[in-house]
């Protein structure tokens, strides 16, 4: 989009999220949106990261944790179901790592740089309980 | 019409209304307590926001993170925006002048501890005292997190702040928390409560009671601050444990002045001193000469959980 310089932006201006002014927020789900290129779901943040979360669906319960604590609405669930991680908008504070029930973990933070195939074809095993 | 929200995977069907790459820190509660509000409801929302961390990073031209009507207006006038906003709707109501008067709108006001307690609190005072239907919730982060840490009157005893620091003289922050929720109840508020994100189905109940409620309400909600509370950004939701499980931030509510219900007992009550050491801001206190900051912090919250358990006992 093109930006406007400091001396042009009007005073009391009003961002639309949608292009489309009758957007059905509640209703649709936000791949079905047409957002504006004001909203800020058009932009991202993954350039902040320095650990990124790495989703495993065959440990994974759907309990949605992860969901219900992610600060940055980065976490995709879908009916019901955790589908994996926006990395266009995590910070990868690892809130959801932290609060995931799951044994081994669902979600374990690794160095950005790191493949995911490879992290995930070497998953921790099983952990017994300390005590 | 009220959503209903039964069980966790059940609320995770909701599209959110609060959308990501807004610039609050990694880790931040405010984000949290914010999306759990705006998908608590499918009613239409307007809301004000103060001018604080929230308001700064959901705002940052040229995005704009909230997919609801939400106006910025100054630091200390959020009740005022949203009340007004809410007295001109109703007044184009009676007009007839709505294009959609059946559909549902609510009024909500968001602003910080500083926003809140200090300088915003004359015109909450006011909304309230005027009656308006509308729900105002305070992100209680316990300082002036965007202005880079000074200490609020809602910066509890003992904490280190930018304005308050802790050293060789002092121990931090001299002054005790103000009590908001006892202030708010004492307006005659249909509906006061104090909610924290670790308990996310306390929070969403409360808000939708909130929200269904007619009248003014007010919540304070606990927001762990990464940054200036000083733990690693992973740790928010832990450290939010802690703040309930130690009743250093209890959760119950308010019903028209006095009914005073409970609405968390914790399991295990841990010590008030597992809270305070996950916290950078309290470090200084477990140097042996500030001990007793620790002991007599432990005594104040026993006192409060007596008090809250024998008002409502009591009913009033
Ligand atoms: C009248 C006025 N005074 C001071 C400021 C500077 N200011 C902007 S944000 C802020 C701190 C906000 O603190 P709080 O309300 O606790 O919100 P937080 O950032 O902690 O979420 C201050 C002092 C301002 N914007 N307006
Ligand atoms: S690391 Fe943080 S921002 Fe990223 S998905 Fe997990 S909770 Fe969300
Ligand atoms: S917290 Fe873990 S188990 Fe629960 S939905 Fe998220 S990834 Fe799956
Ligand atoms: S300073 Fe604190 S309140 Fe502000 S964005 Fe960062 S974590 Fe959130
Ligand atoms: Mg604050």
């Amino acid at each position: 989009m093109e930006y406007k310089g400091w001396d042009q932006v009007e005073a009391g201006a009003v961002l639309p999220s949608f292009e489309d002014k009758n957007c059905d927020v509640v209703r649709q789900k936000q791949e079905d949106r047409n957002y504006a290129q004001t909203s800020s779901y058009t932009a991202s943040v993954a350039d902040w990261r320095v650990f990124k979360p790495v989703f495993n669906k065959d440990v994974c319960i759907d309990c949605q944790n992860c969901w219900v604590f992610c600060p940055d609405t980065a976490i995709v669930s879908r009916d019901k179901a955790m589908l994996g991680i926006d990395y266009d908008h995590c910070k990868g504070c690892g809130i959801c790592a932290e609060v995931c029930p799951t044994n081994p973990k669902s979600l374990i933070m690794f160095f950005e740089n790191e493949e995911n195939e490879e992290v995930l074809s070497k998953w921790p095993e099983k952990k017994k309980k300390e005590k | 019409m009220s959503k209903i929200i039964k069980n966790l995977k059940q609320f995770s069907t909701s599209n959110d209304r609060f959308e990501g790459a807004h610039l609050l820190c990694p880790g931040c509660a405010h984000s949290i307590i914010v999306r759990e509000l705006l998908n608590c409801t499918d009613d239409n929302l307007v809301i004000a926001n103060a001018t604080g961390c929230l308001e700064v990073c959901t705002a940052v031209y040229p995005h704009t993170s909230w997919d609801a009507s939400w106006i910025h207006i100054g630091f200390e006038n959020a009740a005022t925006a949203a009340t007004g906003a809410e007295a001109m709707y109703k007044t184009l109501k009676k007009k007839g002048r709505l294009k959609d008067p059946d559909k549902p709108v609510k009024f909500v006001a968001f602003g910080g501890d500083g926003a809140t307690y200090d300088i915003g609190f004359q015109f909450l005072s006011g909304a309230v005292e005027r009656g308006h239907d509308f729900t105002y919730v305070c992100l209680d982060n316990e300082v002036y997190a965007n202005t880079g840490g000074q200490r609020s009157s809602s910066t509890p005893r003992g904490s280190s702040t930018t304005t308050t620091p802790a050293g060789k003289v002092s121990y931090g922050n001299k002054k005790y928390k103000k009590d908001i929720v006892a202030i708010m109840a004492a307006h005659g508020a249909p509906y006061v409560a104090q909610v924290a994100p670790n308990k996310w189905k306390d929070m969403v109940k409360k808000y939708q009671k909130a929200l269904a409620t007619e009248g003014p309400v007010f919540i304070n909600a606990m927001s762990a601050c990464t940054t200036e509370w000083k733990f690693p950004a992973d740790q928010t939701i832990d450290v939010s444990d802690l703040g309930t499980d130690s009743l250093v931030f209890p959760l119950y509510e308010i019903e028209n002045g006095s009914k005073l219900t409970i609405t968390y007992r914790p399991k295990n009550i841990v010590p008030v001193r597992d809270y305070l050491g996950v916290q950078g801001r309290f470090k200084h206190l477990f140097k042996k000469e500030n001990e007793h900051i620790i002991t007599q912090m432990q005594k104040d919250v026993d006192k409060r959980w007596e008090m809250l358990q024998r008002r409502e006992e009591a009913g009033v």
